[in-house]
């Protein structure tokens, strides 16, 4: 199944500059776990950027499963289908 | 010869050189990330390598999180190594959350970062890739250690030294609040508490074996340590055995910063602070004290500072010496001024005001 990865502008020379990622994910649905996973795989700056040291989604970063934050739809375990969009955005943070 | 000042501030990396230490140029925000977001980032810790002339700089960003930045060329470009240069191994469940200082070894390559959570990690690439170091992490005392207001951090490492008698590359000294000064001396393997005669007015015992909140360690030139703690100032030539008060004369005993003169035995500075529940200057006036006696007496080294009330005190790693022959002393306030002097000057000299919060510096000759 495919899924497409859309990376905010601030992360992309941590993908060389990539706006969008595409990627095979064998047969789905699949944990969003995995998807990070296999972004990791292929870009692991990027990977920091969005998840700690235990693989938990930072604080002030939102991602995105389709409509839905993945932490309103079981977090890591969030289901992502075949065509699915999962969107990297910074939270509303900061001083 | 010309100087480089790196200061770390809340948000962002600034540089500034001089010639002569009386007149700067700076520099800044540095542009560490193609698309600013790192800008300006809090930078908590700088490493400058003795040997290499690396400059590390421990970065955190709110949204993005931490991470070790390093030039090569004193500052003119910066890099970020492509996996995390620190991070916790996956049986560990914890994550590192930002660099509070960095410490070079006696061998070319051999860094240290003392982090949030509190740990110590090696480096033998120059501070590209760093490793836990198991003995301290694996301390029985650990779980006792708990954070202090600005977290839980090994914010002093002291290769290469554990009494005021020499030195050696098996040992070391480091401090962390809470839980105090730890040392060893079989190269990281095991570590022993050095608290004895520190307080810690925190907690039920007020002499307890560890759990002590020290701030910052410094050593003289002839080795001996100075320890600003959290409430309380020491003096020890052997940590393991004693430390003993020299907070009589100052103004208070509350404070972040010490720091020693590279070259007089004896002489330290010292940036005091109103109290634990209380932090500004005292009376609201920037002020340094300086003992040149080891701590028996002190005397205020205020010329130079402003007049008028002032309220940003001095953080742990906001002071430092660049070690020259004529010694220069540095150091910035939460309210963003950085002040300068050397051993010929007879009053500080403001190297550049209003920057952001300002939470660390280093100087070098370069």
């Amino acid at each position: 199944m495919a899924v497409k990865v859309f990376v905010p502008q601030v992360l992309r020379p941590d993908c060389d500059g990539a706006v969008t990622i595409d990627l095979a994910m064998g047969s789905g649905p699949v944990p969003l776990r995995s998807v990070l996973d296999e972004l990791a795989a292929r870009h692991p700056r990027l990977d920091k950027r969005l998840r700690d040291d235990q693989g938990k989604v930072r604080r002030y970063v939102n991602v995105f499963v389709d409509d839905d934050e993945c932490r309103a739809v079981g977090g890591l375990d969030a289901p992502v289908g075949d065509g699915a969009e999962v969107r990297v955005l910074p939270s509303v943070a900061g001083g | 010869m010309a100087y480089l000042l790196v200061i770390g501030t809340r948000k962002g990396l600034f540089t500034a050189t001089s010639d002569d230490r009386r007149s700067w140029e700076v520099h800044g925000p540095h542009r560490l990330d193609a698309e600013d977001y790192a800008n300006t980032a809090g930078i908590y810790a700088i490493g400058c390598d003795p040997r290499s002339g690396r400059i590390l700089v421990g970065a955190e960003s709110s949204h993005f999180g931490p991470s070790v930045w390093f030039s090569d060329d004193l500052g003119a470009r910066w890099h970020e190594p492509a996996h995390a240069p620190i991070a916790f191994p996956a049986d560990i469940d914890d994550s590192f959350t930002r660099v509070w200082q960095f410490a070079y070894g006696d061998e070319p390559g051999i860094v240290y970062a003392g982090v949030e959570p509190t740990a110590l990690f090696r480096s033998v690439d120059g501070g590209i890739s760093f490793e836990l170091v198991r003995g301290l992490w694996d301390h029985p005392h650990r779980t006792d250690w708990f954070p202090g207001a600005g977290g839980a951090a090994i914010h002093t490492v002291l290769p290469g030294t554990v009494t005021a008698k020499g030195t050696d590359p098996n040992a070391m000294t480091v401090a962390m609040s809470t839980g105090g000064v730890y040392q060893t001396r079989d190269a990281g393997k095991s570590w022993s508490p050095a608290n004895n005669g520190i307080s810690a007015q925190f907690l039920p015992e007020e002499f307890p074996e560890y759990g002590q909140c020290v701030h910052k360690v410094a050593v003289g030139s002839d080795g001996a340590f100075y320890a600003q703690n959290h409430h309380g100032v020491y003096r020890s030539d052997d940590p393991a055995t004693r430390w003993s008060s020299i907070a009589e004369g100052l103004p208070s005993d509350f404070g972040f910063a010490m720091v020693a003169h590279p070259h007089l035995p004896g002489t330290v500075l010292n940036f005091p602070v109103v109290s634990q529940t209380n932090h500004l200057p005292p009376d609201n006036r920037l002020q340094v004290q300086r003992t040149d006696d080891a701590g028996r007496t002190w005397a205020p080294l205020n010329d130079g500072l402003p007049a008028e009330p002032y309220f940003g005190i001095v953080l742990r790693d906001a002071a430092c010496t660049d070690g020259a022959d004529t010694a220069g002393f540095y150091f910035g306030t939460r309210s963003g001024d950085l002040y300068a002097r050397t051993d010929d000057d007879t009053a500080w000299q403001q190297v550049v005001a209003h920057l952001p919060d300002i939470l660390c510096v280093r100087a070098i000759e370069v």
